[in-house]
């Protein structure tokens, strides 16, 4: 019982500390514009009205407000993640019909702690489980696609609208797309195995987890991830800002705009192959907006990226026949590049 | 004892195995260790997330890299 005595006072730091440090980050954030002008044109006195510093200026602000949207978005829906898990997911899952399961797994797989490494196990996992192939692709398209990594860059880069769109965009492309696989019966397309795998009954009991413990996790994914994706963040938002102050005013009108047609599926056939991780690509894309690129051909081509990942169809071909991995390709592809043509319409 | 560490080989997979490897060790308990990097034998064990940590024939985690602490537990709860 001692142990348990001493283990208290530290628990309550730990929650203490995060409610200490958000006036902080309130205080930097929101002060952010104007200390890091007086930091640019006073202390180190770059010259104003010049594109070199315009470009530092771009760089050093746009670097530090993603780093701590990033920090804090991240540390929250850690702790609401720990709230869910692959079995829990799977359990609400069982027995749900066809097009409210693809809603459902859609939802789910953003709140579900995923790893693109993980993707056989929780396949199989959820096909032993009984739960249809097409309510499984939705789980699986909007795991990786809407991550919370993407969605931070896009608000704090485009503003919440895009981030919000994005979002949108991918439940809708993840709902249908899942739900289409689904009526196409292509379950002869996933490898025999799968179906005879019988897994040991495991009695998993659900430990209850303690909210010290939650805040733990938090702290533990924030490090993870952060560690993870600064690097890309930084030379994303460098080349962005190189863009940003060098590069004229429509110089990308011709290619990624909305003129030509071709521009949207284009953009996604390139993204398929190009495995960045959402990080990088997302400060480039908004500075070659800032160039011309039109919206919708700059959001397909980002879903492209985050979404369909070559590494990621490599993993899954343990479990699908490369039939099924076409078509998957395939109807997702469709998907992103009739939201690239909407938004290239709308906007 | 019988240690296995469930996984493809996910740099998570590899940390968890130190950490228990660095547990025993400081323990002085006697355990062999195996590493299952078969998927369908990864299955048996029923876990949706890598890498899995499973102490003699039992599942006791997956998907985390889990507390020095924890893992002790764990092995104590199988001697």
């Amino acid at each position: 019982m001692k142990t348990l005595a001493l283990s208290i006072p530290k628990d309550r730091k730990k929650v203490i500390i995060p409610l200490l440090l958000l006036p902080v980050w309130i205080l930097i954030y929101f002060n952010l514009d104007s200390s890091i002008k007086y930091f640019v044109y006073s202390i180190i006195n770059l010259p104003l009205e010049n594109k070199f510093s315009d470009a530092v200026f771009f760089f050093i602000f746009e670097s530090i407000k993603v780093l701590l949207l990033l920090v804090i978005v991240i540390f929250f829906i850690s702790i609401i993640r720990s709230y869910f898990s692959p079995e829990k997911t799977r359990k609400f899952l069982e027995g749900k019909p066809l097009f409210a399961g693809n809603v459902l797994a859609s939802m789910l797989g953003i709140v579900t702690p995923f790893c693109s490494c993980s993707a056989v196990p929780l396949f199989v996992g959820f096909v032993e489980a009984g739960i249809p192939l097409g309510i499984t692709f939705s789980f699986l398209i909007a795991a990786p696609m809407i991550n919370e990594v993407a969605v931070v860059l896009l608000f704090g880069l485009f503003g919440w609208q895009t981030a919000l769109i994005y979002t949108g965009s991918g439940l809708i492309i993840a709902i249908s797309a899942g739900y289409i696989i689904g009526k196409l019966k292509l379950n002869r397309f996933v490898e025999e195995w799968v179906y005879e795998v019988k897994s040991i009954k495991q009695n998993s009991v659900d430990e209850k987890i303690s909210f010290a413990e939650r805040i733990d996790y938090g702290y533990t994914t924030l490090k993870e991830i952060v560690s993870k994706v600064w690097i890309y963040i930084l030379l994303g938002i460098a080349v962005g800002a190189g863009i940003h102050g060098y590069i004229p005013e429509n110089f990308m009108a011709g290619i990624m705009g909305k003129t030509e047609w071709w521009s949207v599926p284009l953009s996604v056939l390139i993204g398929i192959p190009l495995y960045s991780n959402a990080a990088g690509i997302i400060p480039v894309m908004m500075a070659l907006i800032e160039k011309g690129a039109s919206l919708g051909t700059a959001l397909a081509f980002m879903m492209s990226v985050i979404g369909l990942s070559l590494p990621e169809m490599i993993i899954l071909r343990k479990v699908l026949k490369l039939q099924l991995i076409f078509i998957f390709i395939g109807v997702v592809g469709v998907g992103i590049i009739i939201i690239g043509f909407l938004f290239n319409i709308i906007y | 004892m019988n240690i296995k560490i469930l996984g493809v080989g996910c740099p998570k997979c590899r940390r968890l195995e130190e950490k228990v490897k660095d547990v025993v060790k400081q323990n002085n308990i006697a355990a062999e260790f195996e590493k299952v990097t078969d998927v369908q034998e990864m299955m048996k064990y029923g876990i949706m997330m890598t890498p899995g940590l499973v102490v003699n024939e039992k599942l006791k985690s997956s998907g985390v890299i889990a507390k020095d602490e924890d893992i002790l537990k764990w092995i104590h709860e199988e001697m």
